[in-house]
């Protein structure tokens, strides 16, 4: 989150939005990212109806038994196709903003409308 | 004659309890240091070797030094704490479920709707459609979506 908020201008210059998604309400987020200086887009999917549509339910991982995400990260074109996946399998290793962008840069998406 | 405290002792476990304590608010913060413990487990070693020499001298000259009490104990301490934070964070920490049944690259990508931050809803589609603010000459090419635990 921290890492991809640094690297926020290099996904803005070439038109790649950032978008990150959890079960958490959107005022919490909000303040969250008030917080700690985050701008980027925040998803809010408090009953992981679409964290469930991606393949991405952790069954009673969160407070009190919830269902949570796990992590993962999806590079979408402007096309709607999935280009580049992300699964981790450790919920400290997440995608680095350089790999993330490198992945952009070597699939063309920001030089072509995609697809 | 008064015993010499075993100050290698302590120093030892001060390191190992440094390296419990450090990875949640510095170590994980930076990738290098979070995606594998690194900082952390050279703490240990540290600690480790230290206490290990503290109870040398504890148990091999017991005339001079003090610690063949409190040595095994904060060795013990340190034991259980180093095998926590290994369990915790090489074996707890990958419990994750696979993903098997993720959208694959060339798919299609599940549209949505859903409220951001400010509790504005927004779509998959015009996420996609419309340019993030600061790009040049307002491109859209994509989106990066980052699913991740919450609960913060």
């Amino acid at each position: 989150m921290r890492s991809f908020q640094q690297h926020l201008a290099d996904f803005n210059a070439r038109g790649i939005r950032l978008v990150a998604i959890s079960v958490d309400a959107a005022d919490v987020t909000r303040r969250h990212c008030e917080k700690l200086g985050f701008t980027y887009t925040f998803l809010s999917d408090p009953k992981a109806e679409v964290i469930a549509r991606y393949g991405l339910l952790h069954q009673g991982a969160g407070p009190q038994g919830t269902d949570i995400a796990r992590p993962a990260e999806f590079l979408i074109d402007s096309t709607g196709a999935i280009r580049w996946v992300n699964l981790t399998e450790s919920i400290t290793v997440r995608a680095r903003p350089e790999e993330v962008r490198k992945a952009v840069d070597e699939l063309k998406l920001a030089s072509s409308t995609g697809g | 004659m008064k015993r010499r405290w075993n100050l290698l002792l302590w120093a030892g476990f001060l390191f190992v309890v440094i390296g419990l304590v450090s990875y949640v608010p510095i170590f994980s913060l930076f990738p290098l240091t979070r995606d594998f413990p690194w900082a952390n487990l050279s703490l240990f070693g540290v600690g480790a070797v230290l206490l290990g020499k503290g109870l040398g001298k504890a148990f091999g000259e017991p005339k001079l030094y003090r610690g063949k009490v409190f040595g095994p104990i904060l060795t013990a301490l340190s034991l259980a704490g180093i095998g926590f934070f290994c369990y915790g964070l090489l074996f707890v920490a990958r419990q994750l479920p696979s993903g098997a049944t993720a959208p694959r690259v060339g798919q299609k990508a599940p549209d949505f709707t859903l409220p951001d931050q400010n509790g504005k809803t927004v779509t998959l589609a015009e996420l996609l459609t419309s340019a993030p603010p600061g790009g040049p000459g307002g491109k859209a090419n994509g989106a990066l979506l980052i699913f991740y635990r919450g609960h913060w």
